[in-house]
C-alpha cells in the first residue's frame, strides 16, 4: 500500500507542481484533464471496486430483501421474477411464536446465541492465555506458535470432517480415549446426534476460531512497551496485578474489533455445523445458519428462508451498532 | 458532485447489465436447436464411485457419438448434490440438457416447469410410452399430467443377508416376517455382531423404510387431495416399528443411529451385520470385496403372509428418471440421446452394469435379469412395489418425516424411551413444518 503512495505524493511535493497548475508542459506527468485531476479520478480509480461491491454483496443482498417478500416457492422458482407478493407474511410466519416455524427458528436462534458466546468466550479466552504465556522467552516458543496456528491455517472443510471421524461413535477416536482408554463414560458417547452435538459443535468451532484470537493478541502484545512491566515489577506489581493492570488495558482496542469479528464469523458459521452434521443437524446444534438453509433450500420456500436471513442480518446490524456505539463511548471517556 | 453521482450511476448500471444475464430463469417452452452439436449430460452416481461411473458411461457416449456425431459432456454427480444443482440450474436457467433425476423428485420438479413434459409427440420420438413398464411411468410425475421424465434404471428393496452368519446361528432360511426377521435378529445379535443394519442418519432411506411400513399398516403419508396425514395411526405405528428394531428388540446396532454414508453396507461386507435392506447393493458388496456366494438375497418381510399389493407392499418403487430440461439449446438432441439411453441394447447393457432392472419391457427379457438376485428384483418391482407419494412437496416430506425418523434413532440410540406417544409428538411436529 504505502509502496504505491508515496512515490506519487513525493512526486507530486516536487518539481512538477507548476506544471500540474500551469498545465502548459509537463515532460513527467500524462496529460489529464484538471477536472478529472481535482474532481474524478479518485472516483474513477474506485469505480472497479465499488461495481465489484455491488455486484457480490449489496445487489444480492437487495434481491434477499426483495425475495423475502414474495411467495418464492418451488412452483416459481425457474420464473421467479413472477413470483406472486406475499406481503409481511413471510416475516409473520417467521417471528409468530406460537407457531411450529416461528418457535423452531427462536429455538435456533437461542442454540446460537449460546454457541456463540461459548465459542467467542472461550476462543479469546485461550487467545489470550496463550499470547501471554508466549510472550516470554523461551526454548520451542517459534515451534509452538507454529502449532498454535495450524487450525487456522487449514482448509475448513478437511479439518471439520476429520473432527467428524474423531466424533463417531463405533470407531471415533474421541470415544476411543473417553471410554476405552480413561474410562470416562460408561458406554461410548455420540456425539454427532443427540444433546452431545452441541458440545461437539462448540469444541471444533473455538479449535477453528481460538488461534485468530491467539495471533491478533500476540500481535497487540508485542506494541505493549516493555519499560512499563518493568516500571510495575518494580513498584512491587505481581504477574496478576501486571495483566489486570497494563496487559488487559492495552489490548483494549484490539480486544474491541476481535470480539466483534470472532462474534460475525460464529453467528454466522455455516461450514462448521454444515460438514459435522450434514442437511439436518440435531436439534441441540441447530444453529441458525443451517436452519435457514433448511429451511430456504431443502424445503424450497426462499421467501421464507429469506425473511428469515433478512431478520438475521437486522439482528446483527442491531447487536454490532450497540457494540460500537458502547465501546466507543467508553474509549472516548477513558481518553479523556 | 455531479461526478460522484455519474459514478455511482456507471457502477449501478454496469452491476445490473451483469446480473440480468444470470436472472429470473428463462420463459422458453420447449427448447431450441441453437447448439445441434453438444450436449451436456449430468449422471447420478450409479455405481460403487463417481470415477467407475465415468469409466461404464464415457464408451457409451462415444458410441452415441459416432451415430449421431453429437458429442455429449459428461457430468457424474453424487447423490447429496444433485438436488441442489438442479434447483440452481433451474433458478438461472443454466442447466444441462440431459439429466438423471431420483424418480421421487418426479413431481416435485415437474412443479417447477424446468423439464420438457413427455406427451405423446415426445414419447413417439422415443419408440413410444408403452415400451415402459407401467408402475416405473407412475413414478415419473403427478398423476393426471404428462410426465417430467422418462424411467431410465427401476430399483426396488430387497432383504441382502449373510450366508455364513445365518449358517452360524442356525438359520435356514431368511426370514418372510417381521415376527420371524426379529426372531432371527435375537439369535445373531451377540458377541459384536449384529443381526440388521440401517442408515439412520440418511432422511431419504428413513423416508423409503417408513413408507412401506406404513403400506403395511395401512396408512399413506398422504390423503387422496394431497394433504399430509403423518400422524394417522398407521404411520405411528409404522415409524415406531422401524425404530423398534433398535429400541426395543436390539437387533440394530445403536451406532447406526448416526450412519448416512452407507457405513451400514460397510459393516454388512466386513460380517458385523447380518442384513441390510437395501436396492441394487451387488456391485456396492464386490467392490467392498465380497463374492457372490456369501451373500443371498430374499424379498423384504411383510407382516404376514407373502408379499403382494396394498398391504403387503414390500418395496417403494425405486429408480432414477432421465430428463430434459426445458431450457436446452439442442432439444432435438436430447431426444436423440433419451431414445438412446432407452434404446433395449443400452438398457440391457447400463441396468445389467449397475444393477437395476430395466423400466424398459423388451430390455427385461434378457437373461441376465434371471440371476437370483436381480429376479427378487424384478418379481418385487412386478407384484408389490408401490410408488412414494407424487406429490409437489414430496421433498419437504422427505425432509420433514425424515428428519423425525433421525431424531427418534438418536433416542433409541441414547437409551431413551420410544413410546407411541414420542412417535407421534415427532410426527406431529413434521405435520406442522408442512403446513406452512
Amino acid at each position: 500500500m504505502t509502496a504505491t503512495v508515496t512515490p506519487s505524493s513525493g512526486h507530486k511535493a516536487g518539481t512538477s507542481e507548476k506544471t500540474e497548475n500551469g498545465g502548459a508542459r509537463g515532460p513527467r506527468l500524462p496529460r489529464i484533464p484538471d477536472r478529472i485531476r481535482q474532481g474524478g479520478l479518485p472516483y474513477l480509480l474506485l469505480l472497479p471496486a465499488v461495481v465489484l461491491e455491488l455486484l457480490i454483496h449489496i445487489i444480492p443482498m437487495v434481491i434477499g430483501i426483495w425475495v423475502s417478500f414474495r411467495q418464492l416457492t418451488q412452483f416459481f422458482i425457474r420464473n421467479w421474477g413472477n413470483s406472486p407478493s406475499a406481503g409481511f407474511d413471510n416475516y409473520k410466519i417467521a417471528i409468530d411464536f406460537d407457531a411450529p416455524i416461528g418457535q423452531a427458528l427462536l429455538h435456533s436462534f437461542l442454540v446460537t446465541c449460546a454457541f456463540t458466546v461459548l465459542s467467542v468466550g472461550l476462543s479469546w479466552l485461550f487467545g489470550v492465555t496463550a499470547a501471554i504465556m508466549l510472550q516470554e522467552n523461551f526454548r520451542g516458543r517459534s515451534i509452538l506458535r507454529t502449532i498454535f496456528l495450524v487450525p487456522y491455517a487449514l482448509p475448513v472443510y478437511a479439518a471439520v470432517i476429520t473432527w467428524a471421524f474423531m466424533f463417531q461413535h463405533d470407531n471415533g477416536i474421541i470415544n476411543h480415549v473417553l471410554h476405552d482408554q480413561l474410562g470416562l463414560t460408561d458406554k461410548p458417547s455420540f456425539w454427532l446426534i443427540g444433546n452431545n452435538s452441541f458440545v461437539a459443535l462448540v469444541v471444533v468451532s473455538l479449535w477453528k476460531s481460538w488461534p485468530f484470537a491467539f495471533l491478533m493478541l500476540m500481535a497487540a502484545l508485542q506494541n505493549i512497551p516493555r519499560d512499563l512491566y518493568e516500571a510495575a515489577s518494580i513498584d512491587g506489581a505481581g504477574i496478576w496485578q501486571q495483566i489486570r493492570k497494563i496487559t488487559l488495558p492495552s489490548l483494549r482496542p484490539v480486544n474491541q474489533v476481535l470480539v466483534l469479528v470472532l462474534f460475525l464469523w460464529t453467528f454466522n458459521d455455516f461450514n462448521t455445523p454444515y460438514v459435522l452434521f450434514g442437511k439436518s443437524a440435531p436439534e441441540a446444534a441447530d444453529l441458525i445458519s443451517i436452519h435457514i438453509y433448511q429451511s430456504s433450500f431443502v424445503t424450497w420456500n426462499f421467501g421464507s428462508g429469506s425473511a428469515m436471513s433478512v431478520l438475521l442480518l437486522l439482528f446483527l446490524l442491531l447487536v454490532t451498532a450497540v457494540y460500537l456505539f458502547l465501546t466507543s463511548r467508553g474509549r472516548k471517556g477513558s481518553d479523556v | 458532485m455531479r461526478t460522484i453521482r455519474a459514478a455511482a450511476a456507471v457502477a449501478v448500471v454496469s452491476a445490473l447489465t451483469a446480473i440480468a444475464g444470470c436472472g429470473g430463469g428463462s420463459s422458453s417452452e420447449g427448447g431450441s436447436n441453437e447448439s445441434p452439436k453438444t450436449l451436456t449430460y449430468w449422471a447420478s452416481n450409479q455405481g460403487p464411485n463417481i470415477e467407475a461411473d465415468k469409466k461404464i458411461l464415457t464408451p457409451e457416449l462415444k458410441k452415441f457419438e459416432e451415430q449421431t456425431g453429437i458429442k455429449v459432456k459428461l457430468e457424474v454427480i453424487p447423490w447429496s448434490d444433485l438436488l441442489n444443482r438442479i434447483l440452481a440450474a433451474t433458478t438461472s436457467g443454466q442447466g444441462p440438457d440431459v439429466l438423471n433425476i431420483g424418480n421421487t423428485w418426479s413431481a416435485s420438479l415437474q412443479a417447477t416447469g424446468a423439464l420438457l413434459p413427455w406427451d405423446q409427440k415426445n414419447f413417439d420420438a422415443i419408440g413410444g410410452r408403452d415400451r415402459f413398464v407401467d408402475s416405473a411411468v407412475a413414478s415419473a410425475g403427478a398423476e393426471g399430467q404428462d410426465p417430467a421424465a422418462v424411467p431410465l434404471y427401476s430399483l426396488a428393496y430387497a432383504l441382502y443377508y449373510n450366508k455364513k452368519m445365518f449358517a452360524d446361528a442356525g438359520i435356514s432360511q431368511p426370514p418372510a416376517t417381521w415376527d420371524e426377521l426379529v426372531a432371527d435378529g435375537k439369535k445373531i445379535s451377540k458377541d459384536g455382531k449384529w443381526a440388521l443394519g440401517a442408515e439412520g442418519g440418511n432422511l431419504s432411506n428413513n423416508i423409503h423404510q417408513v413408507f412401506v411400513l406404513g403400506k403395511q399398516h395401512g396408512a399413506d403419508f398422504f390423503d387422496k387431495s394431497g394433504k399430509p396425514t403423518f400422524t394417522s395411526d398407521g404411520a405411528v405405528a409404522a415409524v415406531k416399528q422401524y425404530v423398534d428394531f433398535m429400541a426395543k428388540d436390539k437387533i440394530i446396532a445403536p451406532g447406526n443411529a448416526e450412519y448416512a454414508q452407507n457405513q451400514s453396507l460397510q459393516d454388512f461386507a466386513k460380517g458385523k451385520t447380518a442384513m441390510v435392506l437395501w436396492q441394487a447393493a451387488a456391485s456396492t458388496f464386490a467392490s467392498q470385496g465380497m463374492k457372490p456366494e456369501d451373500w443371498g438375497v430374499a424379498p423384504v418381510p411383510v407382516q404376514s403372509g407373502t408379499p403382494g399389493a396394498g398391504q403387503n407392499t414390500n418395496s417403494m418403487v425405486a429408480g432414477i428418471n432421465i430428463a430434459v430440461f426445458k431450457n436446452t439449446k439442442n432439444v432435438d438432441g436430447a431426444k436423440k440421446f433419451v431414445k438412446f439411453m432407452t434404446s433395449d441394447e443400452e438398457q440391457t447393457l447400463l441396468n445389467k452394469t449397475f444393477g437395476a432392472i430395466p423400466p424398459v419391457k423388451a430390455a427385461q427379457e434378457d437373461p441376465a435379469f434371471e440371476a437370483p438376485d436381480l429376479k427378487v428384483l424384478r418379481d418385487t418391482l412386478a407384484t408389490s412395489a408401490a410408488p412414494l407419494p407424487q406429490v409437489a412437496n414430496e421433498s419437504q416430506f422427505e425432509t420433514t418425516v425424515g428428519t423425525a425418523v433421525k431424531d427418534l434413532w438418536a433416542d433409541a440410540a441414547a437409551g431413551k424411551p420410544v413410546t407411541t406417544e414420542s412417535v407421534k409428538a415427532a410426527l406431529t411436529k413434521a405435520q406442522q413444518q408442512m403446513a406452512q
